[in-house]
């Protein structure tokens, strides 16, 4: 999935064109203090359940319970949601593959579940991700962690965990790269494709 | 613009991993207490049953309910068929109700390709006469991947009436797209004229073949489609090409046994071969489920189809295709 999963909006530029906002540094340390935060917030993140929403929030989900267990030895269960069947905006496209959806095998009942994604822009698949989720089970709560928060919300939704505010233009397109999918850690900031759509 | 799952070979390979890759993820579905998608919300899906079928009638029905689709079941008995309707106006009526998809079975090979050809919406081809049955290729494929963890290479023999199976035709063209290597085996009477021109080997003697074999696909002999003996006797049938006891003992220790369904046992299987480790005919069934929804999914989930062929008829709104 793209940096900006969206919408068939502002597309992804190039990534080329872009310039960079974080550094790999600087990701280390925003996701360093977002587990912190999640520690913090969640009282030790004892009920805790990590669900990333592939491709790359997958990665990032990965990413912050591999800190929380460095900072407190726990060990945070860790899945992946694919909200592919449940966004809004499958008709205007042809369907796309779906990706894995693995969710731990204790469940999610009663859990405090911590959605994970790169990019919050419209919300609309924090949206899809909710009703996903609504199918699974009946979590005691929801909270929402993002690497980039990008703006131009089109629901009603926020996130607990923002790593960082990056205010942005719609013509402009947020690339998050992160070293498993891309080869190196970056967030970059570019112009928007021309989209036909 | 691809809209239609007619036959088995209109599915690249692509395709075809496109379909059991979707379907790998959809029969997590099956697992959860709340078996249900949105993903088909506001569509219609009509079955139209011509001849009868339990297996795959339920089964797109249950595939096309779990994705939220409105689902209408015609059987033909009951229907103005009966009345003496065509093909063509049955299709033209449910066109009119809004069916943005017909799933349908018809005795006669062809039925599909020319209902494609008179209505706007998908059409899906759930078995046609002695033709095709793209589905049941799909999902013996799905089954042997999940069972053997591959398709390309692996030697599939087919066993039985191959004159007669819509069945083995579509899981020719797919196991050959997939790259595997399929074996015929049946009496004389029982292969099609032309076999030689098919993408598969073939040979008369059973107990050759199946040492070799990594899957074996048991097809029933369909009487109701033989106007003569083919032949002389089910006995004389069995003992030749039935799998019992005695010939799984001589199959590899992975070799998995199949059978589409509906079977007879004690002629072309014996009961305790059906019910065996080896066999999968319980996986096939919960796997068409999972392999019916990728399909649906595919054709009618987005915009346009990603899987299928183009219509061979009109084309709908004037689309460039």
């Amino acid at each position: 999935m793209t940096a900006a999963p969206d919408r068939p909006r502002p597309g992804t530029g190039d990534p080329s064109a872009a310039r960079p906002v974080l550094d790999a540094a600087a990701i280390s340390r925003v996701i360093d203090r977002m587990a912190h935060e999640l520690l913090e917030k969640t009282g030790g993140a004892s009920d805790v359940v990590l669900l990333g929403i592939p491709t790359r929030g997958v990665t990032l989900a990965r990413r912050l319970a591999a800190r929380v267990f460095a900072f407190e030895g726990h060990t945070l269960p860790t899945g992946s949601l694919d909200i592919t069947l449940y966004r809004d905006d499958l008709r205007l496209k042809s369907p796309r593959a779906l990706e894995e959806t693995d969710v731990p095998v204790d469940g999610i009942d009663g859990k405090l579940v911590v959605l994970a994604d790169d990019v919050l822009f419209s919300g609309r698949t924090v949206r899809a991700a909710l009703d996903a989720l609504a199918d699974l089970g009946r979590p005691r709560a929801v909270q929402l962690a993002v690497l980039v928060d990008r703006g131009h919300r089109e629901l009603p939704i926020r996130a607990d965990y923002v790593g960082k505010n990056i205010p942005t233009s719609l013509r402009e397109a947020v690339h998050v790269q992160l070293t498993e999918h891309d080869g190196t850690d970056a967030v970059l900031l570019g112009p928007a494709a021309v989209t036909t759509t | 613009m691809k809209r239609h799952l007619l036959s088995a070979a209109d599915l690249t390979a692509e395709d075809a991993l496109l379909v059991l890759d979707t379907a790998e993820e959809l029969a997590q579905v099956s697992a959860r207490t709340v078996k249900k998608l949105p993903t088909l919300r506001g569509r219609t899906v009509v079955n139209l049953f011509f001849e009868d079928s339990t297996r795959t009638k339920t089964s797109f029905e249950l595939a096309a309910k779990r994705l939220s689709a409105d689902v209408i079941t015609f059987a033909a008995k009951g229907s103005s068929v009966s009345k003496g309707e065509t093909l063509k106006d049955t299709a033209l009526t449910l066109e009119a109700m809004g069916a943005d998809a017909v799933v349908i079975r018809h005795s006669w090979s062809g039925a599909p390709v020319n209902l494609a050809s008179t209505i706007r919406g998908s059409v899906v081809n759930a078995g046609d006469g002695t033709h095709e049955h793209p589905t049941q290729a799909l999902l013996d494929v799905f089954t042997m991947r999940q069972k053997l963890g591959r398709v390309e290479g692996l030697k599939v023999t087919i066993v039985g009436d191959i004159l007669h199976s819509r069945v083995a035709r579509s899981n020719v063209l797919l196991l050959k797209t997939l790259g595997a290597d399929v074996t015929l085996v049946a009496p004389p009477t029982l292969l099609p004229v032309g076999v030689d021109s098919w993408p598969a080997a073939y040979s008369y003697d059973l107990d050759s073949v199946l040492p070799k074999s990594d899957v074996v696909m048991m097809l029933r002999v369909q009487r109701e489609r033989m106007g003569a003996a083919y032949f002389p006797s089910s006995r004389e049938y069995s003992r030749r090409y039935g799998l019992d006891v005695d010939r799984v003992s001589q199959l590899q220790d992975h070799t998995i046994v199949m059978h589409p369904g509906p079977m007879v046992r004690g002629m072309e299987i014996a009961s305790e071969v059906a019910d065996g480790l080896r066999s999968t005919i319980v996986d096939q069934v919960a796997n068409g489920v999972s392999v019916r929804m990728a399909v649906l999914y595919l054709l009618l989930g987005g915009s346009e189809s990603a899987i299928g062929s183009a219509s061979s008829g009109a084309s709908p709104d004037g689309a460039v295709e």
